[in-house]
């Protein structure tokens, strides 16, 4: 009996060592896993950054992208969803905090800068379709793929922030029911990932399909 | 059962903030700027992955993060890598073409 006793205590010793190590070395599975997906597609966007970029260094008449699309528009985008990870933020660190109004009140503000996000681009598309351009051609007579590539990498993002922008509702609806505090604020960080990552992405984007002549 | 999953102190969100906007009006004068087209290319890569940087280090905590997440962040992110140097010849010779 006293040898059971004794193999047991060892079994749980190193029960949790095995647990400690384990803590050590993961972030904790839900975010863990959200970081996984992220990974993937920041591999979806590298493969269409790179074709996009192969397009166009083999196309001969591609054009300015500063005279065809409204980078000063753009660049204000790029600064609203700037703002909007920035007050991402703010909501985490309110909730850590256990200050729920101003995590709600940061998460709505944040939810306010994607919608506006949106809603800059769908102008910006409408625009754009207006003057002629499509995902089959242009009426500038310039490479037909630059409306293909505008729209498939701009609309792939915008799927990512309307997915986010209905994905942090569902936190500020859970949120109001009383769902997260100072020591249960996980699906909010983990949310926040995402939110971040799709202003990452923007960064990228911005850049490559905007600013580069 | 709590869930909290780390607890490492807070950096000044403003600053990083500051920091953007500060990079993004810079890339809007560089794109702008005179002078050898890949200096510029170049440069707003540069500019591009810099505020990349600071939003996942400091937005997304990686720079807080335990080494193994920060080594599966990375090891996708090298394939990446390799998959855009693969294409450094070809926007090299490309840029060459290009008058300045």
């Amino acid at each position: 009996m006293a040898a059971n006793g004794g193999r047991g205590m060892a079994h749980a010793a190193t029960m949790n060592e095995v647990e400690r190590f384990e803590n050590q070395l993961t972030p904790g599975w839900g975010k863990l896993m959200m970081w996984i997906f992220l990974c993937s597609d920041a591999m979806s966007f590298a493969g269409l950054l790179a074709a996009y970029g192969a397009v166009r260094l083999g196309s001969s008449n591609w054009p300015v992208p500063s005279e065809k699309l409204d980078v000063p528009l753009t660049a204000l985008n790029t600064f609203i969803l700037i703002c909007s990870s920035v007050t991402m933020v703010k909501a985490l660190s309110a909730i850590r905090h256990g200050d729920r109004k101003g995590f709600l009140g940061w998460l709505a503000a944040t939810m306010t800068g994607g919608a506006s996000f949106l809603g800059i681009q769908a102008y910006e598309w409408t625009h754009l379709i207006h003057e002629g351009m499509t995902i089959q051609g242009n009426p500038w007579g310039v490479s037909t793929l630059f409306g293909a590539t505008f729209f498939i990498l701009t609309g792939f993002h915008g799927c990512h922030v309307l997915s986010g922008v209905i994905y942090l509702f569902c936190i500020f609806v859970r949120g109001a029911q009383g769902a997260y505090g100072a020591e249960n604020y996980s699906p909010v960080e983990i949310a926040g990932l995402y939110w971040h990552f799709v202003d990452l992405i923007w960064i990228l984007v911005f850049t490559f399909v905007y600013l580069i002549s | 059962m709590s869930n909290k999953t780390d607890d490492h102190a807070e950096p000044n969100y403003w600053m990083v903030w500051l920091a953007l906007a500060v990079l993004t009006a810079v890339e809007l004068l560089v794109a702008k700027a005179p002078g050898p087209k890949s200096f510029v290319v170049f440069s707003l890569c540069a500019l591009a992955l810099a505020k990349a940087a600071l939003v996942a280090l400091y937005f997304m905590h990686l720079k807080f993060e335990k080494y193994a997440l920060i080594l599966i962040v990375m090891s996708p992110l090298l394939l990446s890598a390799i998959m855009y140097i693969g294409l450094v010849p070809d926007a090299i010779t490309h840029l060459h073409w290009l008058p300045h």
